[in-house]
């Protein structure tokens, strides 16, 4: 990524850019004009800082290898979720570990208002090194801090992967980040990997409703960004012997400028489920027929210590509420053991459960789908199936 | 006020079908569509204009038909329409799209506000509304599943995140994707099928809009798809057949963890 910052005669000499710049490129001259050294990364930071809109930054485009060879390591952006890492981060850095193929370092970026054990916990779970950002301001997730604090760590630190989760946040900062660094952004990846030949970073995502995977590059711009979908990638087992270097970010006032404002978070109500934490997730289909009949399905993951899903068609129907649904425009869960009850195995539902260790599957269809993939599958009528398989484990456990 | 709503055209995945030979998507005959979540934005706009007075500009970057989807927004009541499109623009990524997006919303001059819909359903990346604001440097808010307010000088939505509702206030101009949860799309009227017909859809280019082979289209892109492949399926295993209670003994071996043998 080349190209040049330009100084426009609305310069007034001020010397605020000065200050802004991470990379102290910017000096001011005799003549009350701002100058540009070499050092210039075209980070767009001072864009933002001059009050007479005197800075535009001009690119050119085409990679340029030694350009690209200036970057290495991962860089994750870790959420956090009630004080401590969300599993979107953990999942991130057991996947970053293993792309770093122990080569890459692989640096936690967190932006926290209480950064509490979470560095330690982050380290634990595959960092080699993490970097906060704290400020009292930074208790809610903001567009605009956020992206002053990624585009400043990431011009510095000058990673070749960044990787952040595909939830509201990562979709909202990391396009933001990928239009004022100039580089490419995939979103939503559910495969990513290493091209043994290039070293470029293969970034497989669902598009067209699931109906295919489509494998992206970023070949001439760095860095290589990807937003990961929650719920694929596994993290790995934390490992409480690691330890790392934990860097403190200095937040300037400027970092947390911004021209939105939190004036309230209301959290959702307490019972709220989670059906991407379950061990076991039993899920309701179209073949359900009716909100009357889930009640057996709910006495059965309450037996097994599991949840109750649903494909979209029981959403949809208004059979059961939409936290509960799983498939492209769901949820992605990887339980231990996913039992389909009465789903037919659409793509759409698919690409949301596949990745669980065994998938189990009633359907009266013996052509259904979801036999085709299933670890073993069962035909017959659900509403046989069902209330004998909850009598067969009431009697085993006597 | 001056509303601008970008939409997309699109195909409509739910008819789409895999070629079972080739792997490959069957585009012939599937039906092109308004991005469903683009009604969203689109009736967000419109219901503050009838408030506030102003106008809804409906602006779409695409080859030569997508000015059909511009037609349906102006039937729907937009007020005009800006086809975004030249050769150069194709196969452009969500970087390339929203550079030219954002040349052609600064070509229009003061705007308020650009409403997007959540995400388009055949890419589902949710990338251009925040990258068309960080190319005009306005602030953005993503996610709206209700705007609460909006005002000469500002906006105030609800914000829906995975733990909660964020209620946020951000200056205009400002770029908003909005959720199918704000509102429902109102139908095309009469007046407005007729309007729609008579509409003159002026046709932006790269001239246009000051912006170079280079930085649009496939060659502006910084991404590039290069596999597309159906699906991995997983191999299917034993499928059993038998008396609900059979069905239900093996079941409960491999739910208890009791069975490895079958």
């Amino acid at each position: 990524m080349g190209g040049f910052l330009e100084v426009k005669d609305s310069c007034t000499g001020c010397g605020i850019c000065v200050k802004t710049c991470p990379v102290n490129a910017l000096s001011v001259n005799e003549e009350r004009k701002a100058v540009v050294s070499e050092d210039c990364t075209l980070c767009s930071i001072c864009v933002d800082s001059c009050p007479f809109g005197a800075l535009v930054v001009h690119h050119s485009f085409g990679g340029d290898p030694e350009k690209l060879a200036e970057y290495s390591g991962i860089l994750v952006l870790c959420e956090m979720r009630d004080g401590h890492p969300d599993r979107s981060a953990l999942e991130l850095l057991g996947e970053a570990r293993k792309l770093s193929g122990g080569e890459k370092t692989v640096t936690a970026l967190m932006i926290t208002s209480d950064p509490g054990e979470t560095p330690r916990k982050l380290l634990h779970a595959g960092a080699d090194r993490v970097i906060k950002a704290v400020h009292p301001s930074l208790e809610h997730f903001s567009t605009e801090p956020w992206n002053s604090i990624l585009t400043r760590v990431i011009t510095s630190e000058k990673p070749e992967i960044v990787l952040a989760a595909a939830t509201t946040t990562g979709r909202d900062v990391m396009p933001r980040v990928s239009k004022t660094l100039d580089t490419g952004l995939t979103a939503d990846c559910t495969e990513l990997h290493i091209d043994p030949d290039s070293g470029m970073l293969m970034q497989t995502r669902p598009a067209f409703g699931g109906n295919i995977m489509a494998t992206i590059v970023c070949d001439r711009t760095r860095p290589q960004m990807s937003t990961v979908r929650p719920g694929v990638m596994k993290p790995m087992i934390p490992d409480e012997s690691r330890t790392g270097e934990v860097i403190d970010l200095q937040v300037t006032p400027e970092m947390v400028q911004s021209r939105s404002r939190v004036l309230e978070f209301i959290p959702t109500e307490g019972d709220e489920v989670d059906i991407t934490e379950a061990e076991i997730v039993i899920s309701g289909g179209r073949g359900m027929k009716d909100p009357s009949n889930y009640p057996m399905l709910h006495e059965l993951a309450h037996l097994l210590g599991g949840t109750v899903g649903a494909s979209r068609a029981a959403v949809d129907a208004g059979w059961i509420e939409y936290p509960r649904q799983v498939g492209q425009t769901g949820k992605t869960v990887q339980p231990k053991t996913y039992l389909a009850v009465g789903i037919s195995g659409a793509v759409q539902h698919r690409v949301g459960m596949q990745s669980s260790d065994a998938i189990y599957a009633i359907n009266k269809d013996p052509d259904a789908n979801i036999f085709q993939f299933c670890t073993e599958g069962f035909v017959g009528d659900l509403f046989e199936v069902v209330p004998e398989l909850i009598k067969e484990i009431k009697k085993r456990r006597g | 006020m001056k509303f601008v709503v970008a939409v997309k055209q699109v195909p409509d995945t739910a008819e789409v079908r895999i070629d079972p030979v080739r792997g490959t998507l069957i585009r012939d005959g599937v039906p092109s569509i308004m991005n469903p979540f683009d009604t969203y934005a689109l009736e967000e706009a419109l219901r503050w204009r009838d408030e506030l007075g102003g106008t809804v500009t409906v602006i779409t970057m695409g080859p030569p038909q997508a000015e059909d989807v511009l037609r349906e927004a102006i039937s729907m009541g937009a007020d005009d329409a800006v086809l975004v499109s030249h050769r150069a623009f194709a196969g452009a990524d969500t970087w390339a799209t929203s550079h030219t997006l954002a040349a052609a919303v600064a070509r229009m001059g003061e705007v308020d506000a650009v409403f997007f819909g959540k995400q388009a359903i055949d890419g589902d990346t949710a990338q251009t509304g925040p990258s068309v604001a960080a190319s005009l440097d306005w602030p953005q808010i993503t996610f709206v599943g209700k705007v609460r307010s909006l005002e000469e000088k500002t906006i105030t939505v609800e914000r829906y995140v995975e733990t909660g509702t964020q209620v946020v206030q951000t200056d205009l101009p400002a770029v908003l994707t909005i959720l199918k949860d704000a509102n429902v799309p109102r139908v095309p009227s009469l007046r407005g099928k007729m309007k729609s017909r008579k509409a003159e859809i002026p046709v932006w280019g790269l001239e246009d809009l000051g912006l170079t082979e280079a930085e649009t289209g496939l060659e502006g892109s910084p991404t590039k798809v290069v596999v597309t492949a159906t699906p991995e399926a997983r191999k299917g295993g034993e499928i059993h057949t038998g008396t609900p209670e059979e069905l239900a003994r093996r079941l409960a071996d491999l739910l208890l963890g009791e069975g490895k043998e079958g």
